[in-house]
């Protein structure tokens, strides 16, 4: 790597978040043996790393959601209550279904799930973007009554379902990779490539930075506004349809529950900024990583799975203040090569 | 000399007389109000429906049961109003409640407990208040890791409950102060009723309070106006975390147990009771007494489904949900009516 790459890579928020993936890793390396093995049994591959990115797309996926809608200097609490709502849906249908195992109940119960959280987003985009309430209440009116609303679908009953094409979307294979995996993977390649080959990612950074000057700008601030809500509502329902499929069941205490956080720091951890206007796909891709690795870090190299949250909790400081530019600042103070530098560049 | 210009036209008395109507119309005042009428209202639904539900012992029951929460959201209530917010209050509480039970079950005595949790919850508070204010990172993610790590040193501390049996707990647990009217408060309502005292004093009477509003209201005129604003952030951090200590203690009281995975959720119902109490969560806008209300409106909302018997208990989510949309709506409106 030539220098020059270099100092741009140690400049990039991408910077820390990697070396703490690539730390995570080789850690587990050294204190795990047979860490990294692969194997493959009856065409399918496990292992590992496997399982971190199976144990992780739900997150990814919802944090990819959440990028774009931080992106627009929003945030979104009720994912984790989208989570349970669709859950308790596709499951409700699917149990209810005259024939239970059949292809078309899991079906129609998916499809009636993704509707649902369309109309979700749709509320929250409403909130937002045409009463103009703050994202973080407007969100926190769902998330405070859509675990309610799960359990009324539910009747407070953990609903288990035993269906062969459900429980593909947790548990099955593709290609030799886990659905779930496959699926994340398409999800991300897709967001980064519409929204950056086209116009829509500046359009989105633009409604972060200053909505007034977007709108008058011509750009539909209050349309990217609603679909970014109603994106990463259905991203949620994706999220928990594939956690209800791998348990085979829908609990709507639960399911999902917390995830909304882990999401928003996936996306923090990337480099995305709270206060919006710029965000990385890939940033959200790698603090996805860099949280599931740690969480199964801590379980597979025998540390009490009690310290994950402290463990979790010093990983998200550090991160948070290595990124933060205040710190750089700091640093940089303490270092003065740089600033001549960049003062002899310009 | 323009103070002399503008009262020429009008005599000073007509220029008093709509003050207090607009006082009692301004966003500040208006939501508490209705957030008070709602509650009367409830109660009076609550007493035409169901039997021995009109006493002053079903009203005092409210502020049994949520002595805590009321502790909490007088904190919240700070934090909001400088425009930040404190997710780590309900992790917290179960932290205070854990390492209590510890430590005494390890032989300390119990005033030395007291002593200790309240500086571990101050402390807390305070560390988040430094790294938001100095390194400038977001209170949602620093409070986020406050929640976390708080969490985190519970399981650490112990992952079963543990039960208080220490002699000055269970008094305080067990004792009641009777009030006139045949009626009672557990000792926890007196200490709730002192934070809130002290909190509505400190926010409505002293300078800090006024530099706290002034730090909510715009914080790059606070600091051109020469207001400490670094102090005053942290310091309310500080507040929420010594509030959320005090909250841990009156839950230990409440369940004389100590258990990692006690207060779950509690600070949405602490951020939720402020909101319908009428702070603003932009920052700027909130009374004490509001978030008071906030509490026993959710409190009631229990207490009507303990009284219905065949509510389920995933009804009162529902409910606060609602409520706090009806509330958020209310203050939109009003804000967008004053601008």
């Amino acid at each position: 790597m030539s220098p020059e790459v270099w100092r741009r890579f140690t400049a990039s928020s991408l910077f820390w978040p990697v070396v703490a993936l690539v730390a995570l890793l080789v850690f587990d390396a050294v204190a795990v043996p047979g860490f990294f093995a692969l194997r493959i049994q009856d065409g399918h591959l496990y292992g590992s790393l496997v399982d971190i990115l199976k144990n992780g797309a739900p997150t990814a996926i919802i944090a990819l959601g959440m990028t774009l809608v931080i992106a627009t200097r929003g945030i979104d609490l009720s994912v984790g209550a989208t989570v349970a709502i669709s859950a308790a849906v596709a499951c409700g249908w699917i149990a209810a279904a005259p024939d239970p195992t059949s292809a078309s109940a899991a079906i129609v119960g998916m499809l009636l799930a993704l509707g649902l959280a369309v109309v979700l987003g749709l509320w929250n985009g409403f909130l937002v973007a045409v009463l103009g309430i703050q994202p973080i209440i407007a969100t926190l009116v769902l998330m405070t009554a859509g675990r309610g609303i799960a359990q009324l679908i539910t009747d407070g009953q953990i609903i288990t379902v035993a269906n062969p094409l459900y429980a593909q979307l947790g548990g099955g294979f593709l290609l030799g990779l886990p659905v779930s995996v496959v699926l994340a993977a398409v999800l991300f390649a897709l967001v980064g490539a519409v929204t950056r080959r086209t116009a829509l990612g500046m359009l989105i950074e633009a409604v972060g930075i200053n909505p007034t000057a977007a709108r008058l700008a011509g750009i539909r601030a209050r349309g990217i506004t609603v679909a970014v809500y109603v994106f990463v509502a259905v991203c949620a329902c994706l999220a928990g349809l594939m956690i209800s499929s791998n348990v085979t069941a829908a609990d709507a205490n639960n399911a999902g529950l917390w995830i909304e956080l882990d999401a928003i720091l996936a996306v923090v951890i990337g480099g995305t900024l709270l206060t919006g206007g710029r965000y990385s796909v890939i940033g959200t891709l790698v603090g996805a990583l860099v949280l599931q690795t740690l969480t199964t870090t801590v379980y597979t190299a025998g540390i009490p799975p009690e310290v994950t949250l402290v463990f979790k909790a010093l990983v998200i400081i550090a991160v948070c203040l290595l990124q933060s530019p205040k710190t750089r600042a700091l640093l940089r103070r303490t270092r003065p090569a740089p600033v001549r530098e960049a003062v002899a560049a310009s | 000399m323009s103070a002399d210009t503008t009262r020429a036209p009008a005599p000073p008395q007509q220029r008093a007389a709509p003050a207090p109507r607009r006082r009692l119309a301004s966003p500040r005042v208006l939501p508490v109000l209705a957030t008070f009428v709602l509650f009367v209202a409830m109660f009076g639904i609550g007493s035409a429906r169901y039997d021995g539900f009109f006493s002053l012992q079903v009203l005092l029951n409210l502020f049994i049961d949520n002595a805590y929460l009321i502790v909490l959201a007088v904190g919240m209530t700070f934090v909001i109003i400088t425009g930040g917010i404190d997710l780590s209050v309900g992790s917290v509480v179960a932290l205070s409640g854990v390492l209590a039970a510890k430590l005494l079950a390890t032989g300390w005595s119990a005033v030395a407990v007291l002593l200790v949790v309240l500086l571990v919850g101050t402390s807390l508070g305070l560390a988040m208040g430094l790294v938001i204010h100095y390194l400038e990172l977001q209170p949602f993610v620093v409070t986020l890791a406050g929640m976390f790590l708080a969490r985190g040193l519970c399981y650490v501390i112990s992952v079963e409950s543990i039960p208080i049996r220490d002699p000055l707990f269970t008094a305080i647990a067990q004792g009641t102060v009777s009030l006139p009217g045949d009626t009672f408060v557990s000792p926890s309502v007196v200490v709730a009723v002192l934070v809130v005292l002290v909190g509505a004093y400190l926010l409505h009477a002293t300078r800090f309070g006024r530099t706290v509003y002034a730090v909510g209201g715009n914080q790059q005129s606070a600091e051109l106006m020469g207001v400490r604003v670094g102090r005053t952030k942290v310091a309310v951090y500080g507040i929420s975390g010594l509030c959320s200590a005090i909250g841990g203690l009156l839950f230990a009281f409440y369940s004389l147990s100590g258990y990692s995975l006690s207060a779950v959720g509690t600070e949405l119902d602490a951020i939720a009771a402020t909101v319908i109490g009428g702070t603003l969560l932009s920052g700027g806008v909130g009374l004490v007494v509001g978030s008071v209300l906030g509490v026993l409106v959710l409190g009631l909302i229990q207490t009507f489904i303990s009284f219905e018997g065949t509510l389920s208990s995933w009804w009162t989510r529902i409910v606060i949900g609602a409520l706090l949309l009806v509330f958020v709506v209310l203050q939109r409106f009003l804000v967008r009516r004053r601008s």
